[in-house]
């Protein structure tokens, strides 16, 4: 789709999401100390944190971009539903700034000596949650949309929104680690995800309207 | 519905705290123009937004064939073509891609030919390949235009259509209204300029006195 096109022309967007990614998850190490077991301990919640912080970053410029080009006029005034349009363009923006993450998390959980079962699940948790945070994280963008300082407003607004899927997601990890078996959080994930799924793209897109207005 | 009329009812709307105009009325038929007039903050561009759908009106209806444009918003989005202040081109695509994105969104098909076919008629040939962002003001508004000839709308609503265009590119953008409105299809439009606007049947409306 278009905004794909568009992200390949603005490349840097997309690095720096994912190196402040890294570069977070990488200081802890460094800061706490080579303590092998408190860093196996901390790292689902570590590189979850990131993961919020890093997809909050990239978050302002969802529907920005369109708002002050005029394009999101015309988005609105297209024969088609504006809640599926708001889906496509959450869809490309967690391809750009959510999937990376996805991909890099194993390499960073490395850093935190965790093992081959454990960065599988922290793989799989982001690859469930990172989808619920760009779907939440759209409907704070276009409620923000053109208010200044809108940036930190949306932090405001949509990081209480993300607690749930920072609890459930690395839970299901030490869970999974303490060997109690993660299936309960990873359903509850998915749940979440599935909700976010439907009811997100709609608020957003109701949001849509009021901004530009 | 072929005989597209588009009526309006007591509209009124309000920015801010003011208001901005009340009980307007006024309908326009399939090969009419509608020019509007007014200084500066009288709401013509609140009038064509709140005719796209764009802003919600205070009071009043407007209607398209009969049904309320609100209700039926997808079959009256697939016969409105809005253009306002700000081109809604994305700045790192080429003129090509813009125009096509907006064919794929608005449901049509068009070929690679018929989009340059578009740039050329606007004076554009040379630049098909260049991004946006490399254009001049009159450029980008002349790709903005370009969208009038490659989809079926029929209701252009036009916001100061003429700005930042010369001479050569005001008598096309006039033609091509011309045709439309003799082809039956209808404008709204506003402008400073002393352009004259001489097709079919035109109406003036006359806002902020």
């Amino acid at each position: 789709m278009r905004d794909l096109t568009l992200a390949m022309r603005h490349r840097s967007d997309v690095l720096t999401t994912v190196f402040f990614f890294i570069i977070v998850v990488s200081l802890f190490p460094l800061g706490v100390g080579p303590e092998a077991q408190l860093l196996k301990e901390m790292a689902a919640g570590v590189v979850w944190v990131a993961a919020l912080l890093a997809s909050m970053l990239s978050l302002t410029r969802l529907f920005a971009d369109d708002y002050h080009d005029g394009t999101l006029e015309q988005l609105l005034l297209v024969p088609q539903p504006l809640s599926l349009i708001v889906l496509g363009k959450v869809l490309a923006h967690w391809i750009i700034s959510g999937l990376p993450l996805v991909l890099m998390s194993p390499l960073l959980g490395l850093q935190f000596g965790l093992e081959g079962d454990a960065l599988l699940m922290l793989m799989l948790t982001l690859l469930i949650g990172t989808p619920v945070l760009s779907l939440l994280g759209a409907i704070g963008a276009a409620l923000t949309l053109g208010l200044r300082g809108g940036g930190v407003l949306v932090s405001l607004l949509v990081l209480p929104l993300y607690i749930p899927v920072l609890i459930f997601g690395a839970g299901a990890v030490t869970a999974n680690a303490m060997g109690m078996g993660a299936e309960g959080h990873l359903s509850l994930m998915g749940a979440i995800l599935l909700l976010a799924l439907v009811l997100a793209p709609w608020a957003s897109a109701a949001a849509l309207r009021i901004s530009v207005e | 519905m072929e005989n597209g009329l588009l009526e309006v009812r007591a509209l009124a709307c309000v920015r801010g705290d003011r208001q901005l105009f009340s009980d307007l009325s006024f309908s326009l038929q399939a090969g009419a123009l509608l020019h509007v007039h007014g200084p500066n903050g009288s709401g013509k561009t609140t009038l064509l937004r709140a005719i796209a759908g764009l802003v919600l009106q205070e009071r009043g209806e407007i209607l398209w064939n009969g049904t309320s444009s609100g209700k039926e918003k997808d079959a009256f989005n697939r016969e409105l073509l809005y253009l306002g202040h700000h081109y809604g081109l994305k700045l790192e695509l080429t003129g090509y891609e813009n125009l096509k994105v907006f064919a794929n969104l608005s449901g049509a098909e068009i070929s690679e030919h018929e989009v340059e076919a578009a740039l050329r008629r606007f004076g554009l040939a040379h630049c098909v390949e260049l991004p946006v962002k490399v254009l001049s003001q009159g450029q980008k508004r002349r790709v903005a235009l370009a969208r009038l000839l490659l989809q079926s709308s029929k209701l252009w609503i036009l916001d100061e259509p003429f700005v930042a265009l010369d001479a050569a590119a005001v008598e096309l953008l006039l033609e091509v209204i011309k045709t439309h409105v003799a082809n039956g299809g209808m404008v709204i439009l506003t402008t400073h300029q002393a352009v004259a606007v001489e097709v079919g049947s035109v109406q003036h409306l006359h806002l902020g006195q």
